[in-house]
């Protein structure tokens, strides 16, 4: 039997639909799945006790504030210098050695797995700088893995940003770091942070880099030098030792609704930038 | 409409002396000595590729932004060497405004889109720069329609609105030359016409150069006319440079006649 056109057409209008749906129903199915056996744990109390004996009993508190201060420091760090080395490598070289040299190292990076970044931060900020198990140690360790994502999107959201902007500020008579940061940069903003964001999702999510340098204590931390537990540590170790599944889906369900957050008001942010600027 | 001159009784505001431009090896503008006039509209006319644009961009040098380009010559800006030792490219192109083919209106409101070139000149006053944001947009006849709406997104307005405010930004910078490349090709007859009026007001205080390849256009708003066209060596150059009434009438070389009547090109 031979198909036509149209009926092939069809056919494989079906399969894609099919695929998508599947894929899309099974996301939905496990986010729901988590958050119904999870948020009910959700108590204030919950939210605002540290753990107690392991994780069986108490709340999540610290593993909160051990999250929000590894991955602000993490993004701290990483927005300086990753934001600049894009807008070096956009703006200001011609695809020379150097710039070369560069844009394969951060290519490389990426494709390196997070353990091997918590290797290195454990070997280098925990033993050798003698920072030990601390936010400090996790938060820098965070930065080098994330570093890379962040200077490909923003260079990506320079690039975007139409040559013609730049002639057109040039024949202002502005200098070219004017043109960089009054025209340039707020037409690129919206793609950069929308990479950082991306990366602030890693920085929440990764165990494996944090475990290894940030540690696993769950007290609360009191300084960038505490050692902590992250709440995806908290999660993980909760679920692979068995200790308490109720507080792992606990954990997971508001690891979920801060994503869900962020993307949230990253949608807001970028609407709102649509709204001023079209 | 404004009387044509056969020669503009004006100062002469840029000159340019065997200016020859190289984009690498290619030899694209030879040997163009040619005075443009202060408080006129000259129109630099010829086939595609011939190199107009590349001229235009010689005088507020924006040909600096492609790393080939070398620029052989003299060119003078009242007396001020443009290409010289001492030469600001940044000051230069304060003198020297630029309005594109197509609108370009930054992704900002229609305020900002004017203050934009005053700001970097280090105007921070606000009452200042409100003044400057009405007077440019008086000047291009486009205050009244967007007074209550300075807030508006430029992106918002119509292609010839869109126009007109970039005119406006490039002469918010108080330029002394205003270039302009083909800016009504992409617009429709009603707003080329807007325009073309606002380059006859704009006359009367700037000198203005454009690029078109609209004969009519060229009649009707330019005093001054130079023909470009590619030699048999395949570089730009200079075939005819006068006033525009004398060459559309009697022009001097075959190969002018033969552009103008639309026997090529
Ligand atoms: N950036 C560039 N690099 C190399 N050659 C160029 C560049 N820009 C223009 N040219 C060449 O210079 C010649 C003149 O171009 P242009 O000034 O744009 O012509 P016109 O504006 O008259 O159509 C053309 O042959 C074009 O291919
Ligand atoms: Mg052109």
């Amino acid at each position: 039997m031979k198909l036509t056109p149209a009926q092939s057409e069809r056919i494989a209008k079906t399969m894609i639909w099919a695929a998508a749906l599947l894929v899309i129903g099974l996301l939905l199915f496990i986010m729901v799945y988590i958050l119904v056996k999870g948020l009910p744990v959700l108590s204030l109390q919950f939210l605002t006790d540290i753990p107690r004996s392991m994780g069986r009993a108490g709340g999540i508190a610290s593993t909160i504030v051990g999250t929000f201060m590894v991955t602000a420091l993490a993004i701290a760090i990483v927005i300086p210098f990753g934001i600049g080395t894009a807008f070096y490598l956009a703006e200001y070289t011609k695809g020379n050695i150097v710039t070369r040299i560069i844009r394969f190292s951060a290519e490389s990076l990426a494709g390196i797995p997070s353990i091997v970044y918590g290797l290195f931060g454990f070997i280098f900020f925990v033993i050798y700088l003698g920072l030990g198990w601390s936010i400090i140690s996790g938060g820098l360790t965070l930065a080098f893995m994330i570093l890379p994502t962040v200077i490909r999107t923003s260079e990506e959201a320079i690039l975007a940003v139409p040559h013609i902007y730049r002639e057109v500020s040039f024949s202002l008579s502005a200098t070219k770091w004017q043109t960089i940061s009054k025209v340039v940069f707020p037409s690129a903003l919206l793609g950069i942070v929308n990479g950082v964001l991306l990366s602030v999702g890693r920085c929440v999510a990764e165990t494996a880099a944090v475990i290894l340098t940030a540690g696993s204590s769950y007290g609360m931390p009191t300084s960038v030098f505490s050692p902590t537990r992250t709440m995806a540590v908290h999660f993980y170790l909760l679920a692979s030792e068995g200790i308490s599944m109720e507080n792992a889906y606990g954990t997971a369900a508001l690891l979920i609704v801060l994503i869900l957050l962020i993307n949230v008001v990253a949608n807001a942010f970028v609407n709102r930038f649509i709204a001023k600027g079209r | 409409m404004a009387e044509k001159k056969l020669v503009p009784n004006q100062s002469i505001k840029l000159r340019t002396r065997s200016l020859n431009l190289y984009y690498g090896a290619f030899h694209a503008l030879g040997d163009i000595t040619m005075d443009i006039y202060d408080r006129s509209i000259t129109a630099i006319i010829g086939p595609s590729g011939c190199g107009k644009s590349t001229l235009l961009r010689v005088f507020n040098r924006m040909n600096d932004l492609i790393p080939s380009v070398r620029v052989e010559g003299e060119v003078l800006l009242d007396d001020l060497s443009v290409y010289g030792k001492n030469a600001d490219v940044v000051s230069l192109r304060k003198k020297v405004g630029m309005v594109f083919q197509r609108p370009n209106v930054f992704p900002k409101n229609i305020y900002d889109n004017i203050a934009i070139g005053p700001k970097k000149h280090g105007i921070k006053r606000l009452s200042q720069l409100d003044e400057i944001v009405e007077r440019s947009l008086a000047q291009v006849a486009l205050w009244d329609e967007v007074k209550d709406d300075l807030k508006k997104p430029g992106l918002e307005l119509t292609p010839g609105q869109q126009q007109r405010l970039c005119i406006a930004r490039a002469i918010a910078v108080e330029p002394e030359v205003i270039l302009m490349d083909e800016s009504c090709s992409a617009l429709d007859p009603e707003s080329t016409m807007k325009i073309e009026e606002l380059m006859f007001s704009l006359m009367e205080r700037y000198a203005i150069i454009i690029v078109t390849h609209n004969m009519e256009q060229a009649l009707r708003v330019s005093d001054m006319a130079a023909f470009l066209m590619i030699g048999q060596d395949r570089i730009g150059q200079l075939v005819e440079y006068g006033p525009t009434i004398g060459m559309f009438s009697t022009p001097k070389d075959k190969r002018t006649e033969d552009y103008i009547t639309g026997r090529f090109g």
